[in-house]
């Protein structure tokens, strides 16, 4: 069972039934799903949530479709980890990160599209689509081949090799699409709008936003039932930004950790950063850009999520940050070697804006501080593998190693 | 027939200009103004056209050679 009501337009507050919707007809405000709040503060508790697998669906009664009958592939409740090492380099002792690269398909993108593929079956869809930059349509093309559902996803065809074939594998209809942003993002809407397919970040939009909110939900868990102070949140389409928060909220109203009152910051691309050029200019309205960016998934010039990312970032007294691509790749080699973790480009935005807020100012090092890494670096192998340093090359014997090693630590051999 | 709602920006220096009256005169596409905030440095119109698809096509590529960014209501569909 689920506790969602119905859908409703997060502008005008019209009301729309759990139907394949996701813009209100009168004022093109986007639609949300609405739960039965009384209902779910009565059903859950810390122990039962705690009691359940180690999955996003632990979270059901906040989710609006059944779990019972959900296409589960392990999406969720992924790591959040004490980063000590990257924290005393940053100056921030309290610093975590949430690592989604340990999801299915080493995206957070699973989370959405759990939600997503699971409520699109529920209405009766045969085929899940999505025009995607990566992530989503391995996620997508991962679901439909568990859920026996046939997936058509559209891609940009100058993709990084290692986010093709992690759609590849799964066998979907991989389309690869010549032109320009612009081209491509357009006709992927007119597709959306007339094909009877599940676009997922279409169509289906409400329901697949609704799966970034288990990130807020896990880390709150994690952290022993409270929020944290400051999370740092890459921006794309900004939904996620938005929905972290809105988890949060909806564990405080359920009763299971206290108000939060947590800082949202954003890390954007400087090649592509609409929220962050606005929120520098102090506007609540953001200039649509052409992205020009290694973080192609962060590479969404015109954010569905834009304005809403804009609003919280002034309701919650966050920041946003914009950092360079050779910042990106040092990003992704300081988690590297600091944690161990190997994040795409996007996790290098959001560790190289983390370091930016932090010597700014904009993070005080008392905050416990949470940084959301979304994905994992072999899909950008491409990005950081000529900056890496050289294998010591040597022939088979003890001599020809100690010459090498010797060597680079200045010894002789 | 289709129908297609579509978020034209217009740039300072097509404010004075009747682009939307221009293309109901030489597109046959219908077209429905929805929403619209402009003012005198900056602009945009979400606007229904309604049409043969290949005639809307032509009209939105006539208005992005005006100087016209046209973009889908929702914003980005591409996602990461």
């Amino acid at each position: 069972m689920t506790y969602a009501q119905n859908l409703r337009c997060r502008e005008c507050s019209r009301d729309y039934p759990l139907a394949a919707l996701h813009v209100c007809d009168f004022c093109f405000g986007p639609l949300e799903v609405l739960y039965d709040d009384d209902g779910i503060k009565a059903s859950v508790s810390r122990k039962t949530i705690a009691s359940r697998p180690a999955n996003l669906w632990r979270y059901r009664e906040f989710l609006p479709c059944d779990a019972d009958a959900a296409i589960n592939i392990g999406a969720g409740f992924t790591p959040l980890i004490h980063a000590k090492n990257l924290g005393k380099a940053l100056g921030l002792p309290n610093l975590y990160i949430k690592n989604d690269t340990a999801n299915p398909t080493w995206s957070f993108k699973d989370r959405v599209v759990a939600i997503a593929s699971s409520r699109a079956r529920e209405l009766g869809y045969e085929k899940l689509a999505c025009a995607s930059t990566g992530n989503l349509a391995n996620s997508v093309s991962a679901h439909a081949a568990a859920a026996g559902m046939e997936a058509v996803v559209v891609i940009p065809n100058d993709l990084e090799a290692g986010k093709v074939l992690g759609s590849s594998i799964y066998s979907p209809t991989l389309v690869k699409v010549a032109g320009n942003y612009d081209a491509v993002n357009r006709l992927c809407a007119e597709l959306a709008g007339t094909r009877n397919w599940a676009f997922v970040n279409v169509n289906v939009r409400p329901y697949y936003a609704e799966g970034s909110k288990t990130l807020g939900y896990e880390v709150a868990e994690q952290l022993g039932w409270r929020a944290p102070d400051h999370c740092v949140v890459p921006i794309a389409s900004g939904s996620l930004f938005v929905k972290i928060l809105k988890g949060l909220n909806e564990f405080a109203k359920a009763g299971l950790i206290d108000e939060p009152h947590t800082r949202m910051s954003g890390a954007q691309a400087t090649g592509c950063s609409p929220v962050a050029t606005a929120w520098a200019e102090g506007s609540m309205n953001f200039r649509p850009q052409r992205p020009d960016t290694i973080a192609k998934s962060l590479a969404i010039g015109n954010p569905a999520d834009g304005y809403y990312s804009l609003v919280q970032l002034k309701e919650t007294n966050g920041a946003c940050a914009s950092v360079s691509d050779d910042e990106i790749v040092a990003g992704m080699k300081l988690l590297a070697e600091t944690e161990g973790i190997f994040a795409e480009t996007a996790g290098g935005v959001t560790i190289a804006s983390v370091k930016q807020l932090a010597a700014a100012g904009r993070i005080d090092p008392d905050e416990l501080v949470v940084a959301f890494i979304t994905g994992a670096g072999f899909k950008t192998a491409e990005a950081v593998a000529d900056s890496l340093g050289p294998a010591l090359e040597i022939d088979a014997t003890v001599e020809s190693f100690e010459a090498a090693y010797g060597d680079r630590e200045g010894v002789p051999a | 027939m289709a129908v297609q709602r579509l978020r034209f920006t217009f740039p300072t220096d097509l404010i004075k200009e009747p682009v939307i009256y221009l293309i109901g005169q030489q597109f046959e596409v219908i077209t429905n103004i929805r929403m619209a905030d402009v003012d005198e440095s900056t602009g945009w119109v979400i606007l229904e056209l309604e049409g043969e698809t290949d005639e809307i096509a032509r009209s939105v590529a006539w208005a992005e050679s005006r100087g016209v960014r046209v973009d889908p209501i929702t914003g980005d569909v591409i996602e990461g």
